[in-house]
């Protein structure tokens, strides 16, 4: 590797830490006052009124699809835009390490409902949810911020800020 | 099919890969006719930006033939003579109704990368890294256009092919710096950097009234393209102050507008330009923003200040004291391309701007590692090299 190349992965490498350590902090906190132990609301605002975002109360399908993993609702965004469509789980989330290792492994509940929250409002307001894979690529050499890059973006779509 | 990839820090490769197919329902394939090298590829070139992977195909400047369309795509049909926006915009999130299309929720399958960089994730953008959405780019036979609808273009008859393909990122990236600096009627604007972007920064802030224009390079191929082609005054700041000029040009106030089309690799004469090098190189900034901080120590008090070169991560010593006691604005944005595409390819058609002088070194898509060496340094007077995919 050379000099440039390993200053990227050390970079790299340190933003990871970083982040890692940011999942773990906001792992820990709570949506609820006063101690309560559940969820955090997480939420996407659709460019839709609340009643084509859940016409009838129907939970849009990918939200649908987690069953009794979450409760969900819809209300009005102000300012004219549109809905906030909000997921949070029905059990406590994760904390602390148990937190990291399941962000890690690609089973924690909340990048699930990160996923499905997501997915829901492309649905509403697209009509399909947008894929990039299979992309053409050349040559997949194996280099240290490759094999980041491709875990980051393996678990993009339920991670994050929401 | 052939495509020019990214193998690592300062390489490409011209590589066999996989044909792209539709992936949704309202994608379009395009046939490249022509596709070009643009500044900020060199930030991915160089390893600026690390989201990068081997095999990636490059290229996000680009033109071309409808060859394949989505059973969902109302606006276009096998054939069309096409020129793309680099960003991918879903034309239908709050930010895209309200034409600001880069920050569009819905185009970037990767979103937790650039939420968790910078608190939001703007739309995705073809070729520019996996954080902005890891979709493979245009320097290839053929490359698949999501949103086709919103973001491909008919080109008039009469606009040349090579004219069209600055419509796609060039000309609307500067576009969107000069309209939504605030530029009005009568105003002095000052333009950094004169490569492609700058170039058409320049000439919309004319179209938009401005009564006088500086590009400031050090490049003299550069600034002659600018005389010539653009019609607004220059600065090379290797042989002037560019304080002092634009004190002298503006009646001691400083520019109405200043308009940064650099980004985070600003060249400079003088111990800022080493003293940024040295922190972006042992990676204790991301970005080296002297260019920017001229910017904004130029600006006339209540001035304007739009960020258009591409910035990644974090600056030091940002002149925050600067903007907050000359009361001044400052913005940025990626290209808003689908809200000033169609008005580009008409003043194009109407004799009003020009683009096609941009395209200095034009080749086949198998001399691409060459191409990109020549526009990196410059060479031969390289303002940008172009690639016929089909020669």
């Amino acid at each position: 590797m050379t000099p440039r190349g390993l200053g990227v992965a050390l970079a790299v490498g340190g933003g990871a830490v970083v982040l890692v350590r940011r999942l773990q902090r906001q792992g820990a906190g709570g949506g609820g006052s006063g101690g309560e132990a559940r969820s955090r609301w997480r939420a996407v605002t659709v460019n839709r009124s609340p009643e084509e975002v859940m016409p009838d109360n129907r939970v849009p399908g990918p939200l649908a699809d987690l069953g009794e993993l979450v409760e969900v609702e819809v209300r009005p965004a102000p300012g004219d835009k549109g809905s906030e469509l909000r997921a949070r789980l029905k059990t406590p989330e994760p904390t602390g390490v148990a937190s990291a290792a399941a962000r890690i492994s690609g089973h924690d509940p909340r990048q699930r409902v990160r996923s499905a929250l997501r997915e829901a409002k492309q649905l509403i307001e697209v009509g399909e949810v947008l894929r990039v894979d299979p992309t053409p690529h050349g040559r997949r050499s194996p280099t240290p911020t490759g094999a980041i890059v491709e875990a980051a973006t393996k678990r993009a779509a339920g991670e994050g800020l929401l | 099919m052939k495509a020019l990839t990214w193998r690592g820090v300062n390489e490409t490769a011209v590589e066999t890969v996989d044909d792209p197919t539709i992936l949704n329902d309202r994608d379009v394939i395009l046939k490249v006719r022509l596709t070009t090298t643009c500044g900020s590829d060199l930030h991915l070139l160089g390893g600026y930006i690390p989201a990068m992977r081997a095999g990636d195909v490059l290229g996000h400047e680009f033109m071309g033939e409808v060859v394949e369309v989505g059973k969902a795509v109302q606006k276009h049909k096998v054939g069309d003579r096409v020129t793309v926006c680099s960003f991918i915009a879903c034309g239908e999130c709050w930010y895209c109704r309200h034409e600001q299309y880069s920050l569009c929720d819905n185009g970037n399958p990767n979103p937790a990368l650039t939420e968790t960089l910078w608190g939001s994730a703007i739309g995705g953008c073809f070729a520019y890294s996996h954080a902005l959405g890891g979709f493979a780019g245009s320097h290839a036979e053929y490359v698949r256009v999501p949103y086709a609808d919103h973001g491909a273009f008919t080109v008039p008859d009469g606009v040349s092919d090579t004219a069209a393909l600055f419509a796609s990122d060039a000309a609307p990236t500067g576009w969107t710096g000069a309209d939504l600096a605030g530029i009005t009627p009568g105003d002095t604007v000052a333009v950094w950097g004169a490569g492609g972007v700058g170039q058409m920064a320049a000439r919309a802030a004319m179209l938009l009234g401005a009564e006088q224009v500086v590009v400031i390079d050090r490049l003299p191929e550069r600034l002659e393209q600018v005389r010539q082609h653009i019609g607004a005054e220059t600065l090379d700041y290797t042989s002037d102050s560019v304080i002092a000029e634009l004190k002298e040009r503006t009646g001691g106030r400083g520019p109405d507008v200043c308009i940064e089309a650099v980004g985070m690799e600003a060249h400079s004469t003088g111990p800022a330009y080493l003293y940024d090098q040295l922190k972006q190189q042992l990676r204790l900034q991301s970005d080296r923003p002297t260019a920017l901080r001229e910017a904004i120590y130029a600006c006339r008090k209540g001035g304007s200040l739009f960020a258009l070169g591409v910035f990644g991560g974090v600056v030091d010593k940002f002149p925050f004291g600067a903007i907050m006691n000359k009361g001044m604005t400052v913005r940025g944005a990626q290209q808003h391309g689908h809200r000033y595409i169609p008005r580009i390819l008409q003043h194009i058609a109407d004799g009003e701007l020009t683009t096609e002088h941009l395209a200095t070194h034009v080749m086949p898509l198998d001399e691409g590692p060459k191409g990109y060496r020549m526009f990196k340094e410059k060479q031969d007077g390289c303002v940008r090299a172009v690639f016929q995919p089909g020669s």
